[in-house]
């Protein structure tokens, strides 16, 4: 099912996919596990989180989605609006290149948000504690923002994009993945990310695990779903302004020839009171995915730094 | 008191990390050989694929544990058959290796050059695609089995079409962007290289690794790299992050940092 043109043809597809599940007539790896393989746009077009004038309701009507759907898919960085002096002024046009997430294929998703608990589509508040980590952090690079590459975010420094570790989420551009099965392991490598080798071979969490950007992975099988648990991450990755402890639970499974459900849930409780978690359907891309070399081209880096000495010079030139 | 307890503690403890070292050539479902694991050389090559003897640090501060070790090389024949200009610019590589080999900047490590850098890679293996992951700079490669694309583009990992030959499995590799080193003493190929890989079971912890490196633009002739590969065979090993991003920031961006500060206190010891 990707970019439906009509309702009927969508609610058909869907009863489709029910019957077709019941007949466990989903595609197998040579040894067995359901096979998820292939490569997959993360774009949808539910928001993150709920309009909060949709309340506690998940779905659209049908009728409602085609307006919904015509907006989000709207949205579009366009050079020629853009207001002189300001980033998106100068930043290469989305739309141009074909960059932005709403020009990747999509699948009918009647969702109101992806965040589906808590129940109101909104992620918790923080607690206090993470308000406080977040703000001494903000503190610590204050006015110095521009002093030296470690003070750069780490998208700039192609460390991680915070969207492409789990939990995984829809990003501006390149809002792909692609999947890759052994026996044993799942291999899930976000376009602009690192791969993430998962065994699946029973092994468990360990207690003790060294911080890692992408945190430590295992996997298993519940039937049709693939199940992931990571923990584990790097204290600087401040997903989200979690903390080291977060842990993250995703939920993988078909639904069609064309489509992936993702579902994923985290918990941390130094950051965020109660659990929180949604879904969103990942929608087969027909082409391959090519590799991403962030740091080897990284001449947003250098034009940063450069830029902020010469601001700073002609400052100190002005009378 | 007894000192059993604490025997029996040793020996489970002991149980609990055995060495996972394989007895048979594992095989996969198709019945070719399962290169599935995680592998690393055991050598010199990434220091210098040429015979060399010991040498100085690169910084003579760095003192004698970054030292250049000696090997005995792992090219076929000995030598490098460079053309005399490009044998020229090996040496000028040589001479600015501090600055300009691509590793110290957390570059990708290109084919075949990743093979041989002393860190682990994983080899995961299906029946349509064979991929492996580098730990250094989390360097990632798809090989198509039986694939007959060419590469649409050029990239630092280059385009890799797999095939097996009996027990060896051939990759072809074009599509290299010419911008990766072959080692750390300046050897290198352009971007018109095609490199031909072969991995054969050794037996069921060691591959043999043979590289061919074809360039006329660089070499008067093909010559092959040729080395063991071993297997990992630690519990329950995992190929851990190596993002070597934030070390290599100062040597890149360090002459745009704002004049009077400083570079973040030492390494994070974490």
């Amino acid at each position: 099912m990707r970019k439906p043109t009509t309702l009927a043809a969508a609610a058909l597809a869907a009863a489709v996919i029910s019957l077709c599940a019941e007949a466990q007539k989903h595609p197998r790896t040579a040894w067995g596990d359901p096979d998820l393989t292939g490569a997959y746009s993360e774009f949808t077009t539910a928001p993150l989180e709920r309009d909060p004038s949709y309340g506690e309701r998940e779905f659209l009507r049908e009728d409602e989605y085609e307006e919904f759907a015509k907006r989000r898919l709207e949205q579009r960085f366009d050079a020629d609006d853009t207001e002189p002096g300001t980033q998106e002024d100068v930043h290469y046009s989305m739309g141009q290149f074909a960059l932005s997430e709403n020009e990747g294929v999509h699948s009918l998703n009647l969702r109101t948000s992806i965040v589906t608990q808590p129940k109101n589509g909104r992620i918790p508040p923080l607690t206090a504690a993470a308000v406080a980590r977040r703000d001494a952090r903000a503190a610590a690079r204050r006015g110095k923002e521009f002093d030296g590459p470690e003070m750069r975010s780490l998208t700039e420094r192609c460390i991680i994009w915070s969207s492409t570790q789990p939990p995984i989420l829809p990003r501006g551009y390149n809002s792909n993945l692609q999947i890759f099965q052994s026996p044993g392991y799942v291999i899930i490598q976000g376009e602009m990310g690192d791969p993430r080798i998962i065994p699946t071979d029973g092994r468990t969490l360990p207690d003790k695990l060294l911080p890692q950007w992408n945190g430590t992975s295992v996997g298993r099988w519940e039937g049709e779903t693939f199940v992931i648990e990571t923990a584990g991450f790097h204290p600087e990755s401040a997903w989200r302004n979690a903390s080291e402890n977060m842990r993250v639970t995703e939920r993988i499974r078909r639904l069609d020839e064309d489509t992936l459900e993702y579902e994923f849930m985290v918990s941390d409780p130094d950051t965020w009171a109660e659990p929180w978690g949604g879904v969103y359907p990942l929608t087969r891309l027909d082409g391959l995915l090519y590799e991403y070399a962030c740091t080897e081209g990284n001449y947003g880096m250098a034009n940063i730094l450069s830029g902020a000495r010469a601001a700073e010079k002609e400052a100190a030139e002005e009378p | 008191m007894t000192r059993l307890p604490v025997v029996a503690f040793a020996l489970l403890t002991a149980a609990a990390v055995e060495p996972q070292v394989l007895t048979e050539l594992p095989r996969a479902a198709n019945g070719r050989p399962d290169l599935s694991g995680v592998w690393q050389t055991l050598n010199t090559a990434h220091w210098n694929l040429e015979p060399h003897v010991s040498d100085y640090p690169v910084l003579l501060e760095l003192g004698a544990q970054f030292a250049v070790p000696p090997g005995p090389g792992v090219v076929v024949g000995g030598e490098i058959p460079y053309l005399p200009e490009a044998r020229a610019e090996r040496d000028r590589r040589f001479e600015n290796r501090l600055a300009d080999d691509p590793e110290g900047k957390c570059y990708m490590g290109g084919v075949p050059r990743s093979t041989y850098m002393p860190y682990p890679f994983q080899i995961l293996q299906n029946e349509r695609d064979i991929v492996i992951y580098y730990q250094f700079a989390t360097a990632f490669r798809r090989i198509f089995v039986d694939g007959k694309e060419e590469a649409p583009l050029d990239s630092w990992m280059g385009w890799s079409n797999g095939r097996w030959d009996g027990d060896t499995f051939v990759v072809e590799v074009t599509g290299l962007n010419g911008l990766t080193w072959l080692d750390r003493a300046g050897n290198y190929a352009s971007g018109n290289a095609r490199i031909t890989e072969r991995y054969t079971p050794l037996g069921p912890n060691h591959l043999q690794y043979e590289a061919t490196i074809e360039d006329p633009t660089v070499f008067s002739r093909p010559w092959t790299i040729r080395m063991p590969l071993y297997r990992i065979v630690d519990e329950d090993f995992r190929v851990l992050e190596f993002k070597c991003e934030p070390y290599a920031e100062e040597k890149i961006y360090g002459h745009l940092r704002k004049p009077g500060t400083e570079p973040p206190a030492g390494a994070s010891s974490r």
